[in-house]
């Protein structure tokens, strides 16, 4: 009984069984190792099963692609022509159709500014980036707005889908990030009374939903000024939008700030340092640094939170998704609507998901 | 001494290179700058308010609101005021965020446990969960369960019907209501009783433990007693309970518990936005916790789900927390969503209805803004106890 | 240092000092145009076309004003608000006029800080349902789920309505009439109510628009019309004398086509008045003498404006009914030009 051979069959090889090799014993070690990773596979492929197949069957196989009018789609599956009849609706809301050249290319000319930024061997990127901060900022304004140049004035109540998205969202990541450094210091400050009023400024924000704050800025503000004083509905929106992001910008950077050791203070200071000087040259630059896919994660955030401007009657990408889902002729397909904006909205969030990961990876390698 | 009292320049540079003259001056300076802000601003408030005739206090509380709302869970009429409208949609604003919390969290953990699966399909299931929901904004996927899921369940003449006690149609969930006779006070106490004996058996099995080093099966000896005594003093009774059934009568279901669709969709949308973040937190809590700790743990003889429950989620829980507040404080906010799909919170009823009919936009921005600064401070409170009490006492 | 605290101690001072505060016609005149507060899209009311061009009879009320100060209808700029916007963007000065079917009403005439400078339409609410539920008066609406736009009359009248009659309801509110009209169609709701006119400016917009009754009952009185901040009577005097312009140009036969004729050759003293030929109504309101027949020229009568919009030749197909002039048996009155 007890008798063993140590190699029972001289002439195989030294391989593992089969069954733990290769395909099988992937699956064998990943899905079915035990009873209980048994079952949860079976679950998970039970999912699966009844979620992928009629989704790819309406998205893809059944839906219908080419047609003008709700007559060209047969109902059985997903109703594209929808999305193609509104598509450059849904791009630059009610913009005039011969302007639209000035947003494709104030956006084209940023997409070619941004491409040195991610090239290492680029020198003069510091020149670079001060044009995008504030050399396009201006640019685009006159490009959009017009009256200038024999371009006609283009007001904002014409502003509209995803370009309207991403002038929010950009206007609202550039101004909120100086200003969340600012609060942020303000908050580590020594000084009782800035402290105490930046916290309760960031509190304050924090506290309540950003909904009630565009509602503010949409019809309270302009009791707020003087008579006659007034200004447009799109830039309070946007004022409303970087004061409640800067709160949670400011929070994100004060976490920066802590972690950066004592000793580079006192280093700082000791080689006769100003307090700004300081600042600038050695805490932020670590501590930006640090907290980078934060920041990141907080454009994310004010991303998704722009489509809330919706709401207060601005026409942005999913206000516009709104304004054709209720088209008398289009109704019913409200389905086709939301999950186009869903991918759309899911690619920009998660590429900078993606980004935000990367330089995460970078930074941690560059440390060690 | 002399030479710096005849120079005033010089005296004033130090006065103003003295780093404690300078940070007062700045303070003060910054200080004036806000209070006069902000008295102008009320100044202007004010001025525009007198000029244009608008009425301003808050004696609107008391008058007749005049308008009816859907869903209420005080009662509520037509006759009753604003001050109670108010009320009404404060608690639909409650509901709606302590129904999410519970879904957000029970989901929330079960994905971020599944994410850390060994489970290839399992956790790459939990993973694509996470990242697609995670990345599409919160409004666009309350519009899809709305308009695009819920709009299209059949009319109340075709609904679904769950074995004719439950009806789901485009007017909402049908329910079974509870209506319970006199003798369910028995119930109510036996059921009293038997927690009171729960409590005393744990303390007494703890106490034995700290003795003998030998625990008894108390969640087991909880379950039983808690679903058998009730049930048990329910049969003596004569089970005094009728369920009133929906009946569909003319237009709609009467009868039962209506649980409207738009709740129905903010629940859903809110639970499972949120639910992709706390499966995060989890993640990353449970990730947190060193591997030697439950390697230590199987070293000392505790098996796997005694591992889990006394070694590694204390710990995780420390890291959790945090983070989980804010992602409730979030959820809370969020559900001032409700006023784009017309169910009846804080900010529909009241920063919609009522700023509408009394046009008095100034204290009610006012007063909903302090109601959800009021909810964000005191579920952070509650958490920095609850943090507190399960922080790492460092001997 | 000193210097520097003081200077930025007078900017803040300097910032509190109250801009003078000008009435709206100078306001109005110095900035070009005319901000005119309109629905986000009411079919023969305030509608925008796919170039964003706005007509409707609300819209040609703010066209008025404007021919009236500039003798030019087209200085209007268009704010589109909901019903829950409406009231703050006036009184907040975001926009000079709102002429968006608001209903005049005692407690907004006075505690909400506005005037209500005349009607443009008499109008009344009512009930729309689909024809299959087989309901033909609204007494048997009990425990109907209505689709109603929030913040309005029309909420409070419909709370009044079943409340007078001991049934119950659900109601369904939404801010944008869009919503309330998608909701509806998709039969979230089995009852839709708003004012007639809306009634049947909407049901255009249905997906079959045959399938659907508006139910007899008229539940109330919706007096609809342009309305303006209190306080600002010169501003408040041009808005309604426009609209009256229009209805006693209708009353005395002047429309856009002869009143250039009729300015050099009618002997009508009455008409020489309105065209400004006679007397000095402009100067009494603070505009030029020639200001009606600006609005008349450009604009038209209250009859063009109204068959041009909402007409029975119109998709809107409304008749005039009490929106009539006085002498045709209607309740339209415009006081004297004079």
């Amino acid at each position: 009984m007890s008798q063993y051979n140590l190699i029972d069959n001289p002439n195989s090889s030294n391989r593992p069984p089969v069954i733990n090799v290769g395909i099988i014993g992937w699956l064998r070690h990943n899905l079915f190792s035990s009873w209980t990773n048994t079952v949860l596979t079976v679950v998970a492929a039970g999912i699966i099963y009844s979620l992928f197949p009629p989704l790819f069957q309406w998205a893809i196989l059944d839906a219908d692609w080419s047609g003008v009018s709700r007559e060209s789609c047969t109902g059985k599956g997903a109703c594209w022509v929808f999305i193609k009849t509104w598509f450059w609706h849904l791009i630059f809301g009610l913009y005039p159709v011969d302007e639209r050249w000035r947003v494709v290319l104030a956006f084209g000319i940023l997409i070619v500014a941004s491409i040195p930024l991610f090239i290492p061997w680029f020198k003069y990127k510091a020149l670079v980036g001060v044009f995008l901060l504030i050399g396009f900022p201006v640019l685009a304004y006159f490009l959009f707005v017009g009256d200038i140049l024999g371009m006609p004035l283009v007001e904002t109540p014409l502003w509209g889908g995803l370009f309207l998205t991403l002038v929010i969202a950009g206007c609202g990541i550039v101004l909120s990030l100086p200003l969340g450094i600012l609060l942020a210091l303000a908050r580590r400050s020594s000084m009782p009374v800035l402290r105490g009023l930046s916290v309760a400024f960031i509190e304050l924000w924090r506290g309540v939903p950003l909904i009630t704050v565009l509602f503010m800025a949409s019809v309270m503000f302009p009791l707020f000024l003087p008579e006659g004083v007034n200004f447009d509905k799109l830039l309070r929106a946007l004022i409303a939008v970087t004061l409640f992001s800067a709160a949670y910008m400011a929070e994100v950077v004060r976490g920066g700030l802590q972690a950066i050791p004592r000793g580079q203070y006192e280093a700082a200071q000791s080689v006769g340092l100003s307090y700004w000087r300081m600042m600038t040259f050695v805490i932020l630059p670590q501590a930006l640094k640090h907290v980078i896919p934060g920041i990141v994660n907080s454009f994310i955030a004010l991303f998704k939170d722009t489509t809330l401007v919706a709401i207060i009657g601005l026409f942005d990408f999913l206000g516009m998704l709104q304004v054709a889902r209720s088209d008398p002729d289009w109704l019913g397909f409200a389905p086709e609507g939301y999950v186009f904006g869903g991918l759309v909205f899911w690619i920009f969030c998660f590429g900078m998901s993606r980004y935000s990961q990367y330089l995460e990876k970078e930074f941690r390698t560059e440390s060690q | 001494m002399g030479r710096e009292g005849k120079n005033p320049q010089t005296t004033l540079s130090a006065v103003w290179n003295n780093p404690a003259i300078r940070a007062l001056v700045v303070q003060a300076l910054v200080l004036i700058g806000v209070v006069l802000l902000g008295i102008y601003l009320v100044d202007n408030t004010l001025a525009n308010m007198k000029a244009r005739g608008i009425a301003s206090g808050f004696e609107f509380l008391g008058r007749t609101a005049g308008f009816s709302i859907a869903t209420h869970l005080i009662d509520y009429e037509e006759a009753n005021t604003y001050g109670r409208a108010f009320l009404v949609g404060l608690l639909n604003t409650l509901l709606v965020s302590v129904v999410g919390i519970v879904f957000a969290t029970v989901l929330g953990f079960t994905i971020g446990v599944a994410r850390l699966s060994n489970n290839w399909l399992i956790s790459r299931l939990a993973t694509l969960y996470i990242e697609i929901i995670r990345n599409v904004p919160l409004l666009l996927q309350l519009f899809f369960w709305y308009f695009a899921v819920l709009r299209n369940l059949p009319g109340p003449k075709a609904s679904i019907d769950f074995y004719g006690v439950v009806f789901l149609n485009k007017r909402g969930l049908f329910t079974p209501n509870p209506v319970f006779g006199p003798e369910i006070v028995w119930s109510g106490i036996s059921l009293l009783v038997a927690i009171g004996f729960i409590v005393c058996l744990a303390y007494w099995s703890r106490r034995r433990r700290d003795r003998r080093g030998h625990s008894l099966p108390v969640t087991t000896i909880s379950i039983v007693i808690l679903t058998g005594v009730p049930v048990m003093s329910l049969w003596f009774t004569d089970f005094p309970i009728i369920w009133e059934l929906p009946v569909l009568k003319g237009f709609n279901f009467r009868g039962g518990t209506t649980i409207i669709p738009e709740l129905v969709a903010l629940t859903l949308a809110l639970s499972l936005y949120t639910a992709s973040f706390i499966a995060e937190v989890v993640r990353a809590g449970i990730l947190s916790v060193n591997r030697g700790q439950s390697e230590a743990a199987y070293a000392l003889g505790l098996h796997r789900t005694l591992t889990l429950r006394l070694v590694v989620i204390p710990q995780a829980l420390r890291v959790i927390i945090p983070p989980l507040t804010n992602q409730y404080l979030n959820l809370t906010k969020n559900s001032s969503l409700a006023a784009a799909i017309a169910y009846p919170d804080l900010v529909l009823v009241f920063a919609g209805t009522t700023l509408m009919q009394t046009g008095q936009a100034v204290e009610i921005i006012a007063i909903t803004m302090s109601v959800y600064l009021t909810l964000s401070l005191a579920i952070a409170a509650g958490m920095n106890l609850y943090n507190r009490h399960i922080a790492l006492v460092e001997r | 240092m000193q210097r520097f605290s003081i200077i930025i101690l007078a900017a803040i001072v300097g910032l509190m000092a109250h801009v003078a505060v000008a009435g709206t016609l100078d306001d109005v005149r110095g900035k070009g145009f005319i901000q005119c507060g309109v629905s986000q899209g009411v079919p023969g009311f305030s509608n925008p076309d796919e170039q964003g061009n706005w007509s409707g009879i609300d819209v040609d009320v703010c066209r008025a004003v404007a021919a009236a100060i500039w003798g030019d209808a087209s200085k209007v700029k268009y704010t589109p608000l909901t019903a829950k916007e409406r009231f703050t963007a006036l009184q907040s000065s975001e926009i000079d006029v709102l002429s968006r079917n608001t209903t005049w009403t005692l407690v907004r005439d006075t505690a909400l800080g506005l005037d209500f400078a005349g009607v443009n339409y008499y109008d009344g609410q009512g009930f729309m349902v689909r024809k299959d539920l087989g309901v033909s008066s609204a007494s048997e609406l009990g425990g109907a789920s209505v689709c109603v736009n929030i913040g309005t009359t029309t909420e409070l009248n419909m709370a009044d309505f079943f409340r007078s009659n001991s049934m119950d309801y659900e109601p369904v509110v939404f801010e944008k009439t869009d919503e309330v009209v998608a909701a509806y169609d998709s039969g979230r709701c089995d009852v839709y109510t708003t004012d007639r006119s809306a009634l049947a400016a909407n049901r255009v917009k249905l997906a079959d628009p045959d399938a659907h009754i508006i139910l007899p009952e008229t539940i109330s009185k919706e007096p609809l019309g342009p309305v303006v901040r209190h306080g600002d009577n010169q501003w408040g005097d041009i808005v309604r004398w426009s609209l009256y312009a229009m209805l006693e140009a209708e009353e005395y036969g002047v429309n856009s086509g002869n009143v250039d004729d009729l300015k050099t050759n009618s002997n009508n003293p009455v008409i020489k008045r309105l065209l400004g030929v006679e007397g000095d109504t402009g100067e009494s309101l603070g505009l030029s003498n020639d200001w009606a027949y600006s609005i008349i020229k450009q604009v038209g009568n209250y009859a063009e404006s109204y068959n041009r919009n909402v007409g029975p030749d119109t998709p809107v197909g409304l008749s005039r009914g009490v929106n009539a002039l006085w002498k045709d048996g209607g309740i339209q009155y415009p006081m004297p030009v004079r």
